[in-house]
């Protein structure tokens, strides 16, 4: 095809200034609203408050040992979850019975919220660390799961039967050809279970308290009756840590798998 | 007075993301299509036949020169052209059968019900798909796919019909098929049709006239009339004296201005071939 | 492109049908096997109080759910209609929203860090503003639901929309079938297939955020009713209730499946042939 679909020239120096320009309109817009107000500031206080004790709680230590609260579960969660996911996800790809017996109890399990698991694990486990860790790995279970068993699903066969009539043995080829070639679906699991389980974290904390956390340090200062700004704050430093884990995920994403995407034609 | 219908004039197309002192795409290109005519425009592959259909389409704005339509300057989509795009699978929808592809541009005409109906049916009647009315494209061969786009732009009824390759992706049989559909759908339509292909037999089968394109910055490098008898038969035109000598006439220009274009022809040989205009 | 990731790609695809044929008798073997092996993990670990058997729960279930028609109407009506609203709500606004900025590269790369930013909030942070601004009624409840679960139908409809074949939207502007035309039968259907893969997702975080919303302020609801289960220590009313949100999740995404089977049938067409 000649000169069909020209594609844009990509330039993200345009695309990151016009991302900050919509921050500013939208951060001048709550500044306005609030300044004029059309909205209570005990409701929504002015932006440029709002950044300022976002500024304030960052140099914070009791604030900051929260962050490292919430990460240490997220940590631990992902971990836990991947450590779980990806070898069911590869046994369960890489044989067709077994993979429809697990889909389906699968479809089974899935639907279950998983904040309905928040009560259940409170009367089991109680509400410290593991309370959190529990949810998180429920969570984010699924999308390493099903990415990875899709990933499996996807081996090109030509490419498996090819090393088998190299002498590959099976455990070389699942090591060598289809782990190889179903990494970029794991990673891709993983990069939205890591929002998907920040979210939950925090969540857990803000629902049920357990342990030291972004959430519970929100709860305390506003049941601590301190200006509502804190809350804001923290729901600022959530949204831009839950950005800067996708951020550094995708970035990895196209260090890691450069080839995927040139082989794929950057794809769905 | 009446104008031809298509006036291209020393049009010239530069890519928006190439720099200003790049040789342009299209250099100068100016040639006129009339009622009723059937030209193609064959060139080497890369020579922007494409871009110069997508300009004369009003889907690309030329950097320099004109195109006149009907007498009118082409600045947007004109509504008397249809185009049949070499990519069938790309230009058909594949969410809507058949029968609504052909439908979707007749949709906004306010033609009577009964008339769209019509026009459906004996479009796709014409190419052939009668009883393919309520498939999706998907389920159909790709030559049976662009038979839809086609039918698609013979219910449309447009004065120009511009056809971009449209037989590039389907097998040698087939092709020869669509060749003489296409030829047909022309003369029962008295329709005009501007017919882009890197095929040279194509070219000179099809057509009453052939505009030969050089490589780029391109340019035309001769118009070739084709003064072959109509009905045209793929295997008695094709055997034809007239036919073989005109095919190596146009191949001979092709090859040609490839090598001017790397620089190994004389100038006395480049004026010769312009003289041929 | 920023805005939207590949989450589009979080199921396994869908087998044929006679594949699903077979399947519905391993699947009934497979539920079975799984109450079996529940029930004789259970009676083998002998904890009823924490670890019920699969008897005792599917027993509390039907009493206090299934054969309760006034359980239905007092919360389970009331949880569905929040959940049905907020999500139809954010089907509407997400499409319609999504399909705006998806259209215009500027709209995209302008408020794409603002979309990415909104969505990683944690949607119980911002419950006090939402009791403040709407009370602590249903309206509230359908807004939590609403913020919720529009992000995934946003994002991928924007990413739908954004990536239209260009070469359909040129055949719609070369036929002159005008905006309305392009939007609803060449951009929308096209951008269907990824929409669809959004809907699946917002569905089952309304099903969260609905449960969410209920734990907080409310008197009644299935999420009330499990946090009342729990605050009593009526741990065989907690896997109970759980069972009922299971179950409530799976009859909704299977209604969700049926449509987009009906819907999306030219794409799962145009698929296999492809292959």
């Amino acid at each position: 095809m000649t000169g069909t679909a020209r594609p844009q020239r990509h330039r993200p120096a345009a695309s990151a200034l016009r991302g900050l320009i919509g921050a500013a309109v939208l951060l001048a817009a709550v500044e306005g609203l609030t300044r004029a107000e059309l909205v209570n500031p005990a409701t929504l206080p002015p932006a440029s408050a709002i950044l300022t004790t976002t500024g304030r709680i960052l140099l914070d230590p009791e604030f900051l040992t929260s962050v490292g609260g919430t990460l240490l579960a997220w940590a631990i969660g992902m971990l836990i979850a991947a450590a779980m996911a990806v070898p069911l996800g590869v046994l369960l790809g890489s044989s067709r019975r077994s993979y429809l017996a697990a889909t389906m109890a699968i479809e089974f399990l899935r639907p279950i919220p998983s904040v309905a698991l928040i009560p259940l694990v409170i009367l089991l486990r109680g509400r410290g660390l593991d309370f959190k860790v529990i949810l998180i790995v429920y969570a984010s279970v699924w999308p390493i799961l099903f990415n990875t068993i899709y990933g499996m699903r996807d081996v090109d066969p030509q490419a498996r039967e090819t090393a088998r009539a190299y002498g590959l043995n099976r455990i070389a080829i699942l090591w060598r050809i289809s782990l190889r070639a179903a990494s970029p679906f794991i990673y891709t699991g993983v990069r939205i279970s890591a929002g998907i389980a920040l979210i939950l974290a925090i969540s857990a904390e803000l629902i049920a308290g357990g342990g030291p956390g972004i959430g519970t340090w929100m709860i305390a200062n506003s049941q601590a009756g301190v200006p509502r700004e804190f809350l804001y704050a923290g729901i600022v430093v959530s949204g831009l840590l839950g950005v800067a884990i996708n951020r550094l995920m995708v970035a990895g994403e196209h260090r890691l798998f450069a080839w995927h995407h040139r082989v794929r034609g950057s794809g769905s | 007075m009446t104008h031809p219908l298509l006036e291209v004039e020393h049009l010239g197309y530069r890519y928006g993301d190439a720099d200003a002192a790049a040789p342009p795409a299209l250099d100068d290109i100016s040639f006129r299509v009339d009622h009723g005519d059937f030209v193609a425009i064959v060139g080497p592959s890369g020579s922007g036949k494409t871009t110069l259909l997508r300009c004369i389409a009003g889907l690309g704005h030329p950097t320099w020169g004109e195109i006149r339509l009907g007498g009118h300057p082409v600045t947007d989509v004109p509504k008397e052209l249809a185009i049949v795009f070499q990519d069938y699978s790309r230009s058909l929808f594949p969410w809507m059968r058949v029968r609504d592809n052909v439908d979707l541009p007749l949709r906004h005409m306010g033609l009577p019900a009964e008339e769209r109906r019509q026009r459906i049916e004996t479009a796709l009647a014409e190419v052939g798909l009668s009883k393919a009315m309520d498939l999706f494209p998907w389920q159909l061969s790709g030559g049976m796919q662009q038979r839809v786009a086609i039918a698609r732009a013979v219910a449309y009824r447009p004065e120009i019909l511009l056809m971009d390759e449209p037989f590039a992706s389907v097998d040698a049989q087939t092709r020869a098929d669509l060749q003489d559909m296409a030829m047909a759908v022309w003369k029962a339509h008295d329709s005009t049709v501007l017919f882009v292909t890197h095929d040279i037999d194509e070219s000179v089968y099809v057509a009453n006239r052939v505009i030969v394109l050089s490589a780029p910055p391109t340019t035309v490098a001769a118009e070739v009339p084709v003064p072959l008898p109509r009905p045209r038969d793929q295997i008695d035109t094709k055997a034809s004296p007239e036919f073989v000598a005109l095919r190596a006439e146009v191949a001979r220009l092709i090859r040609r201005r490839k090598a001017d274009a790397v620089g190994g022809t004389s100038p006395a040989e480049t004026a010769a071939i312009t003289d041929d205009r | 492109m920023s805005v939207a990731g590949g989450d589009a790609a979080t199921r396994p695809g869908v087998a044929g049908l006679g594949v699903w044929l077979g399947g519905v008798g391993l699947r009934l073997s497979v539920l079975i096997g799984m109450a079996v092996t529940w029930q004789l993990v259970t009676t083998l670990v002998d904890d009823p109080v924490n670890w019920p058997t699969f008897v005792d729960v599917i027993g509390r279930f039907w009493d206090s759910w299934a054969s309760d028609p006034d359980a239905w109407l007092r919360s389970l009506a009331p949880s569905l209609g929040r959940l049905l609203a907020g999500w139809f709500g954010a089907v509407i606004v997400g499409v319609a929203l999504g399909s705006l900025i998806g259209l215009s590269a500027v709209a995209r790369h302008s408020v794409g860090p603002i979309i990415q930013f909104l969505r990683a909030i944690p949607p119980p942070a911002l419950l006090p503003l939402f009791i403040v601004l709407l009370g602590i009624g249903d309206a509230m409840k359908v807004a939590m639901i609403l913020f919720g679960a529009i992000w995934p139908v946003l994002l991928n409809t924007v990413d739908g929309v954004s990536s239209v074949e260009p070469l359909h939207r040129e055949t719609g502007r070369v036929y002159r079938i005008g905006v309305r035309d392009e939007l609803t039968r060449i951009v929308l259907p096209s951008a269907a297939p990824k929409i669809f893969a959004g809907l699946r997702m917002s569905l089952s975080i309304a099903v969260i955020m609905m449960v969410i919303s209920e734990m907080v302020a409310t008197v009644n609801g299935v999420g009330f009713e499990l946090v009342q289960a729990q605050r009593s220590f009526r741990n065989l009313d907690v896997w109970a209730t759980i069972v009922l949100l299971g179950i409530i999740g799976y009859v909704l995404n299977a209604m969700l499946a049926a449509v987009e089977g009906y819907v999306l049938g030219w794409h799962r067409g145009a698929m296999r042939t492809r292959s």
